[in-house]
C-alpha cells in the first residue's frame, strides 16, 4: 500500500482510535514556554495529577522576555511573574528549563532544532501555532491550546482527528533574490489565509530539496498562516547532516538505527493526497504583504489588487486597506517605512542574518528607520559574532539585540507605535500585532535589509549583485 | 460508542441554547483581535472577558468605541456570530477563554480556523459551523431584529431561526458526548494511562 510521509508518521503514533471521534495521539517531544503553560500546570494541581514523562518536555522562556539588558531583573511585574512561574513549574516537575540568561535560551522553535530535540518521524507539539516549524525535519509538529498542553503534561497524548492531506509541489529553480520566505508568502497568497485549513501539508519538489534546513524551517513555520495545522518536508542528507552530533540527537548505534528508519520517511509512489497544488519556481519574485493577513501579499513589482478582483468580502478588504493606510492599485515600492524587524521563529536564524548582512554591507542604516535585529537564540547570537556579521552590522549603524520573540508579537517592550510602518521578517501582519495600531509589511530578510538602508520599500535585487 | 468510565464534569453541560446574538460579519477574525498578545500575561484563567476584542472595543484612552458591536446596547445574548474563517492565527487558548468569560457559550461561523475550534470545544464553547447561505440568513435576521432568538440544539445538531428556518451542523460523537456531559479530554486520557505507558515503552525516541 502506498502511504504518504504524513500517514507514516501519524499512524505510528496512534495509541487508540475512537470511533467517530479523535485519535489518541502520542507526543514524542513537547515544548513549553511562559505564556501558554501556567494555566496547564494549575490544571494539573487542581486535578491532583503530575507530569507523566518530564524528560519529553523542554521549557524555554521567549515570548515575554526583554531583548536588552537581560542580566537585569525584568521590569514588567506581569512578565517577571510568568517567567518565574515557568521556572518554578519546571523545577517542581523535573522539566529541563532554559530560562532567561541561560546560554541555551532562545525562541522555542529555534532552540529545539539547534539541540537536536527535533527529529524526523517524531511528533512535536507546543502551545504555539508556529510549532509547524519543526516539520522541516520530517516531523509532525503543530500548535496546541493550553488544555492540550495539560493533556500532554499529564498523559503525553492529545486527542486529534487526523487532518486531510495536501501536497504542494514546486519545481524548477528560484530566481535571483528569491528566498524561502518569498516562497512561503507566495504560496499563502495563492491559497489564502484559510486555504489549507483542515489539512496537513507536505512540501515537495526541487525548490524544497535544494533548500537549507534554515530555509525549510521558514517555509514550514508559515504553514499555519494558510490555515494548515502543519507542514512537513521529507528528511534527506541535508536533514541528517544538520542533526548529526547535536546534543539530543541519537548517538552511536542509536544513530544508525534512527537513520535507517528516517530513510523510510518519504511519500511512496502513487500515494494519494486530498488536494495537490503545483507551482513553478520561476513564478516567484520577492514578496511583500500590503494588508492585515499573511495571504495579502504580492510580488514586489506588482500593485495592490483592486477589490473587484478579490475573492471574499469587499467590506473586509476595505477595512484592511484602510487600517494600513493604503489604496487599491498602489505600488508597494517606494512606500516610506519607519521600522525594520529582523528576527522571530520565522527568520531569526543565522542564514537570515547572513542574508541581511549581504545587503547592508558597505551601506548605512537610513536615518528615518528604527531597526530591531533580534537573534533567535544565544547560539545564533554567538554565530553572528564569530562570523564577523556583528562588525558588518555595526559599521552600517545597526545594533544587535538579545534573543526572544520580541516585536513579532510585541508582548515585551519592542512595540511599533500606532500608525507606523514596519518591514518585518516575522509571520503575522494582523492589526496591532506588533503593537496597538502598528502596520506590518511582511517580507524576507533581504527585503528588510533593503528597506533598512533606503528607508522605504525597496526591491532587494536593486541593491545586490547577481553574482553573489 | 466510546466507553467512558468514572468521568468527571470539567465544565458546564451544553444541551440546548436559545439566545439572541451579537453579529460580527467580518472575515478572517484572528485571535490577535480576539485577545491581543499584551493581555496574555496572566498565570491564571480569569478576567480575559474584559479584554475580549480589546482594540476593536476600546479606544487607546480606554473609552468604549460606540460603533463596535459589543458596545451596542441593542445587542445581547450568549451567541457570537462571526464572519468566515473565524479564529485564525495564534493558538492562544486565551481567545476561547475570553469568549467564554465574556459570557458566550456558542460561536457560529461559516468557517472556523482549526486550533480555535479545538480550543473552544476544550473549554465548553460550542463552535457551530453553518453554510454561507445560512450564515447570511442569520446575519440578516439579526439586522432586521437584534432580539432575534437563535436556537442551538446540540442533541439534534440543529441551529434554528424563529421563522422556522434551520440547518444541521456537524460534531463528532465523542466531542458531542463531552459537551452534553461537561466531560473533557484530560479526564478521558487519565482513564487510559496503562495503555499509553505500554505504547510509550515502545517508542524509539
Amino acid at each position: 500500500m502506498s502511504n504518504t510521509l504524513f500517514d507514516k508518521v501519524w499512524d505510528s503514533h496512534v495509541v487508540r482510535q475512537i470511533e467517530d471521534g479523535p485519535d489518541v495521539f502520542f507526543i514524542d517531544r513537547h515544548f513549553i514556554h511562559e505564556v501558554t503553560s501556567p494555566v496547564a500546570f494549575l490544571g494539573l494541581e487542581s486535578r491532583g495529577v503530575g507530569v507523566k514523562y518530564p524528560e519529553r518536555t523542554f521549557a524555554t522562556a521567549d515570548h515575554n522576555t526583554p531583548t536588552i539588558n537581560q542580566h537585569l531583573p525584568v521590569k514588567d511585574p506581569l512578565s517577571a511573574n510568568q517567567l518565574e512561574t515557568l521556572e518554578r513549574n519546571a523545577a517542581k516537575y523535573g522539566i529541563r528549563h532554559w530560562g532567561l540568561g541561560d546560554e541555551n535560551n532562545g525562541i522555542v522553535h529555534v532552540v529545539g532544532p539547534e539541540h537536536g530535540i527535533t527529529l524526523p518521524g517524531a511528533t512535536i507539539v507546543c502551545g504555539d501555532s508556529h510549532t509547524s516549524t519543526h516539520g522541516a525535519f520530517g516531523a509532525i509538529a503543530f500548535g496546541i491550546g493550553t488544555s492540550e498542553v495539560e493533556m500532554v503534561l499529564s498523559s503525553q497524548c492529545i486527542m486529534q482527528p487526523k487532518p486531510k492531506k495536501m501536497r504542494i509541489n514546486i519545481n524548477g529553480e528560484l530566481s535571483f533574490g528569491v528566498t524561502p520566505k518569498d516562497v512561503a508568502l507566495f504560496i499563502i497568497a495563492k491559497l489564502s489565509t484559510s486555504g489549507a485549513t483542515g489539512y496537513f501539508v507536505e512540501y515537495a519538489g526541487d525548490v524544497f530539496e535544494n533548500m537549507s534546513m534554515e530555509g525549510r524551517m521558514t517555509v514550514c513555520n508559515l504553514s499555519i498562516e494558510m490555515g494548515a495545522r502543519g507542514g512537513m518536508i521529507a528528511p534527506d542528507e541535508t536533514t541528517y547532516s544538520y542533526i548529526k552530533g547535536r546534543t539530543f540527537a541519537p548517538k552511536g548505534d542509536d544513530w544508525d538505527i534512527a537513520l535507517a528508519y528516517w530513510k523510510t520517511l518519504k511519500t511512496d509512489e502513487g500515494a494519494v493526497f486530498d488536494k495537490e497544488f503545483n507551482f513553478d519556481a520561476s513564478e516567484i519574485e520577492p514578496m511583500i504583504t500590503y494588508g492585515t493577513n499573511p495571504g495579502m501579499g504580492i510580488g514586489i513589482s506588482n500593485n495592490i489588487p483592486e477589490s473587484k478582483n478579490i475573492e471574499g468580502g469587499k467590506a473586509t478588504y476595505e477595512k484592511s486597506l484602510n487600517y494600513m493606510g493604503f489604496s487599491e492599485g498602489d505600488a508597494m515600492k517606494d512606500k516610506q517605512i519607519d521600522y525594520v524587524f529582523l528576527g522571530s521563529c520565522t527568520n531569526g536564524r543565522i542564514e537570515d542574518f547572513r542574508a541581511f548582512a549581504s545587503v547592508i554591507k558597505g551601506r548605512k542604516k537610513a536615518e528615518n528607520v528604527t531597526a530591531w535585529l533580534v537573534p533567535g537564540s544565544h547560539i545564533v547570537e554567538k554565530q553572528i559574532r564569530e562570523e564577523g556579521i556583528l562588525n558588518i552590522l555595526e559599521e552600517a549603524g545597526f545594533e544587535l539585540r538579545q534573543p526572544g520573540c520580541s516585536a513579532c508579537l510585541a508582548m515585551n517592550d519592542d512595540k511599533v507605535p500606532a500608525g507606523k510602518y514596519a518591514v518585518s521578517t516575522s509571520n503575522r501582519n494582523f492589526e496591532g500585532r506588533q503593537g496597538p495600531g502598528s502596520r506590518t509589511l511582511l517580507a524576507s530578510p533581504l527585503m528588510a535589509a533593503a528597506a533598512a538602508v533606503t528607508g522605504k520599500v525597496t526591491d532587494p535585487r536593486d541593491l545586490i549583485d547577481n553574482n553573489n | 460508542m466510546t466507553t467512558i468510565t468514572k468521568r468527571k464534569m470539567a465544565y458546564d453541560k451544553f444541551t440546548v441554547l436559545k439566545s439572541s446574538a451579537y453579529p460580527l460579519p467580518i472575515e478572517n477574525v484572528d485571535t490577535d483581535q480576539i485577545i491581543p498578545a499584551r493581555f496574555l500575561k496572566a498565570t491564571e484563567r480569569k478576567g480575559f472577558g474584559d479584554n475580549l476584542f480589546r482594540d476593536w472595543r476600546y479606544n487607546s484612552d480606554g473609552s468604549p468605541k460606540k460603533d463596535f458591536v459589543l458596545n451596542d446596547s441593542k445587542y445581547g445574548g450568549r451567541i457570537l456570530v462571526g464572519g468566515k474563517n473565524f479564529g485564525s492565527g495564534s493558538s492562544r487558548e486565551h481567545a476561547a477563554w475570553s469568549v467564554y468569560d465574556f459570557g458566550f457559550r456558542c460561536v457560529i461561523s461559516s468557517f472556523f480556523a482549526d486550533i480555535f475550534k479545538n480550543n473552544c470545544l476544550n473549554v465548553g464553547v460550542l463552535p457551530v459551523q453553518v453554510s454561507e447561505e445560512f450564515s447570511d440568513k442569520i446575519f440578516a435576521a439579526i439586522e432586521a431584529d437584534p432580539n432575534t432568538e437563535i436556537a442551538v440544539d446540540l442533541p439534534s445538531q440543529k441551529v434554528s431561526l424563529p421563522n422556522g428556518e434551520s440547518e444541521l451542523f456537524q460534531i463528532n460523537t465523542y466531542k458531542k458526548e463531552n459537551m452534553l456531559n461537561g466531560f473533557d479530554d484530560i479526564d478521558y486520557l487519565q482513564n487510559m494511562i496503562p495503555e499509553i505507558d505500554s505504547f510509550a515503552a515502545k517508542r524509539p525516541f
